[in-house]
């Protein structure tokens, strides 16, 4: 099974490799990993997708939570979270296909972020999910080059429920 | 930072701020070796500290003195490295503390900073290499962290449940100047180990005891860690529960005691794995389930309920679910269920007791008798020659010798048996032996060895001699990759694939004198004691070279796998009376 975690960790060298061998050790792979900056300077949130048991999963966050750089380790549900991504996609556009290029991008809130003589960069931002829809779309027209940010997310302001935070034992 | 008091600092080198900052930390003894990119740190030595150091002739033999300086002590071991190949040659130590839980500083050179990254003459991303085998390791910037990153390794080293660290500092900041003014605390808004074990949590733990009929505390390592042995004597006593100590615990609850009940796991004995496996409580004190101890772990202990006391809250159901689980200090958790075990119902073990007693008595430890020199026999007559004594502290290599060492030695203290549990580390003996005494100069330590181990570490002798660290070193000499031939013997029909050393060459008594100790070698039961006497009674580094029966098997085992109660045990060939 697939869970998405949110590890809030110190803004420091080695941190994330720290978090991330967690895993590699045990040969499980990190579907997709975010990084970035938060509302501290000196804190920095990890987003990370990875598929495995429960049971090591619940292993690998109480190990995580020894780290000396790891503040927080939270399990993001999906149907209590916000979660989003960014893709960026160059799609080969002649001509007489940008008609029904601009006409999908326009069902999927995307926006062009470039145009050149034979393709087009597209630029999305929505649920994972939606990515994939508009990615397995554009396909047939022929992706010349594809990059997605990873999800980053976070837990929903209407469901918050602080006692949901997994126990650390 | 907040700006302090000029009065208060001091304008010194990087270098002269690691060794201000040991010594503030209270530490005696460093081990080390130096090199070009600790050639500052080295130079501060030699102008002056109150630091004891101590020269090893390997890192790697530095890195296990600084282990056994820990265990033997209870405050962190410290070891000094080069750059390079000097810190990767600590990565074994560094590995064997972080299985065994044994605090330890390790302080390495770097690279000038500006080479980092460049592939510069002996440099190493150790931080790197040893990141999964660490608590923390820091990569010092700046001079001015220096001493805030000491204070932080100490402070990760010893507490919650104790570990490695590593801290490296790049040559060009050793020689950078900063104002020095040695913290008082910490500042880790991640590191937080619990402080207390919660107080329901120890009651339901105190009920379950209380009213178990076949309770059995199953005691680790992390009872010494916790410094909590007088606790745990107050538990069991309380209780009147049956005690059963893995290898990393021996010593943990006095081995004479009536309530002591051997040792647990794939060489312990029968009576030993028949407590654990047919108990109805399980109270693991300080113990993670290795799977030495459990064998198959589906199959084990399968009528019991778990108590587990840890530090670690990441040990919980790692490998066998917990009923109740006390997270926190074991000496606190101890010492509040003693005093909650004094007020419940009296025990009701004494049967249990009885039966323990009586299994003890139906399935003792068996070898053969007649052919050459037993290796048990040694072991036996060092636990005979040296009983009532408290001064001894034993540490062994790893093979079918400490096994040995484990079933037949007596320790009624604890941090008197030191060995490597986890990982497993061929060679330790030696080093951590001098480790020892260097913690402990008014003992007598004692290594047993095995011939494969000794030979993986015994230039550190030289070490033993010159720095005026006398041990005495038993090697118990069968001319094999003992416990490799054994599996070879018992597991492969008997194809022994590369583990013969010859219990000839080297002659370890000559090479004992080649450097400058005292050797003996004995080949007889009738020369034994008197060996082994004379070396422990010299006082100066001996190696006793015991040639024992090259086939003799470490009996019982449990298969790798196998149930615990699947033993293999001695047989008794016939015509030949069992010792």
């Amino acid at each position: 099974m697939t869970h998405t975690l949110s590890v809030l960790v110190e803004n420091k060298p080695g941190a994330l490799v720290r978090v991330c061998q967690l895993f590699a050790r045990r040969g499980f792979n990190i579907e997709s990993l975010a990084v970035g900056p938060t509302e501290r300077p000196d804190v920095s949130c990890i987003t990370l997708r990875v598929n495995c048991e429960q049971q090591p999963l619940e292993q690998i966050e109480k190990q995580m939570h020894k780290l000396v750089n790891v503040l927080r380790v939270r399990e993001l549900p999906p149907d209590e979270s916000v979660e989003r991504e960014l893709g960026l996609i160059t799609v080969a556009a002649p001509p007489p296909r940008r008609a029904e290029l601009l006409a999908l991008t326009e069902v999927f809130n995307a926006r062009v972020a470039d145009v050149g003589p034979e393709t087009i960069v597209f630029e999305i931002v929505g649920e994972p999910e939606e990515i994939d829809s508009f990615e397995e779309l554009l396909r047939p027209h022929g992706i010349r080059e594809l990059a997605r940010t990873g999800r980053i997310g976070l837990r929903r302001a209407s469901t918050r429920r602080p006692q949901l935070q997994r126990a650390l034992t | 930072m907040n700006p302090v008091p000029a009065a208060q600092t001091r304008r010194i080198s990087g270098a002269d701020a690691v060794l201000r900052s040991l010594e503030a930390e209270g530490v005696e003894v460093v081990f080390g070796l130096p090199g070009g990119a600790i050639l500052p740190i080295y130079d501060a030595l030699a102008r002056g500290t109150t630091l004891r150091h101590v020269l090893a002739r390997h890192e790697q033999g530095a890195g296990h003195m600084a282990e056994g300086y820990a265990r033997a002590s209870g405050r962190p071991g410290v070891a000094f490295a080069t750059s390079g190949p000097g810190a990767t040659n600590l990565v074994t130590p560094i590995a064997d503390a972080w299985m065994d839980s044994t605090p330890l500083v390790c302080v390495t050179g770097q690279v000038r900073s500006h080479l980092i990254g460049t592939d510069a003459f002996q440099e190493c991303d150790i931080t790197g290499v040893t990141t999964p085998i660490v608590k923390h390791s820091w990569l010092v910037q700046e001079a001015e962290e220096i001493p805030h990153v000491l204070k932080a390794a100490f402070h990760v080293a010893r507490t919650g449940r104790c570990g490695p660290v590593l801290v490296d500092i790049p040559r060009d900041l050793q020689e950078a100047e900063l104002d020095f003014r040695y913290p008082e605390q910490v500042d880790l808004p991640g590191w937080r180990p619990p402080t207390r074990g919660h107080p329901r949590q120890i009651a339901e733990a105190a009920r379950r005891i209380a009213a178990a009929e076949r309770p059995v505390l199953y005691v680790g390592g992390g009872t010494l860690n916790a410094d909590a042995c007088a606790e745990l004597l107050e538990v069991a006593e309380a209780g009147r529960l049956p005690v059963v100590t893995t290898l990393m615990a021996k010593g943990a609850f006095p081995e004479t005691h009536e309530l002591h009940f051997g040792w647990p796991g794939m060489h312990g004995p029968k009576w030993s794995n028949l407590a654990m496996n047919t108990c109805d409580l399980l109270v693991a004190v300080g113990a993670r389930f290795d799977d030495r101890v459990t064998g198959k772990l589906a199959a084990f202990a399968p009528g019991a309920a778990v108590v587990h006391l840890d530090i670690d809250a990441a040990e919980i159901s790692k490998l066998r679910r917990a009923d109740v689980p006390v997270v926190g200090p074991l000496k606190q958790i101890l010492g509040e269920l003693a005093g909650l075990l004094k007020t419940l119902t009296p025990p009701r073990t004494e049967p249990w007791l009885r039966q323990l007693e009586a299994w003890r008595e139906e399935f003792p430890l068996r070898y053969g008798n007649g052919g050459e020199l037993k290796p048990q026999r040694v072991l036996e007559t060092l636990r005979d020659l040296t009983s009532g004594r408290d001064d001894v502290i034993w540490t062994t290599g790893v093979g079918q010798h400490q096994m040995w060492a484990m079933q037949y030695l007596r320790c009624d203290r604890p941090r008197t048996f030191i060995t490597s549990g986890g990982l497993g580390t061929m060679g330790y003996g030696v080093p951590a032996a001098i480790g020892a005494k260097a913690a402990r100069p008014d003992a007598t330590v004692v290594c047993v060895d095995g011939d494969g181990c000794f030979q993986m570490t015994s230039q550190e002798l030289a070490t033993a001699v010159l720095e005026d660290l006398p041990i005495v070193t038993v090697v118990v000499n069968n001319g094999y990759l003992g416990m490799v031939q054994q599996w070879q013997s018992m597991f492969f029909d008997e194809r022994h694939s590369h583990v013969s050393l010859t219990r000839a060459v080297p002659d370890y008594a000559l090479l004992a004198r080649a450097y400058g100790a005292e050797g003996f070698t004995v080949s007889a039961e009738h020369e034994l004691a008197d060996a082994l006497s004379e070396a422990l009674a010299c006082g100066r580094t001996a190696v006793v070279d015991a040639r024992v029966d090259p086939m003799e098997q470490c009996f019982p085992m449990i298969p790798a796998g196998a149930a615990a109660l699947e033993m293999v045990e001695y047989e008794e060939p016939a015509g030949v009376s069992a010792a």
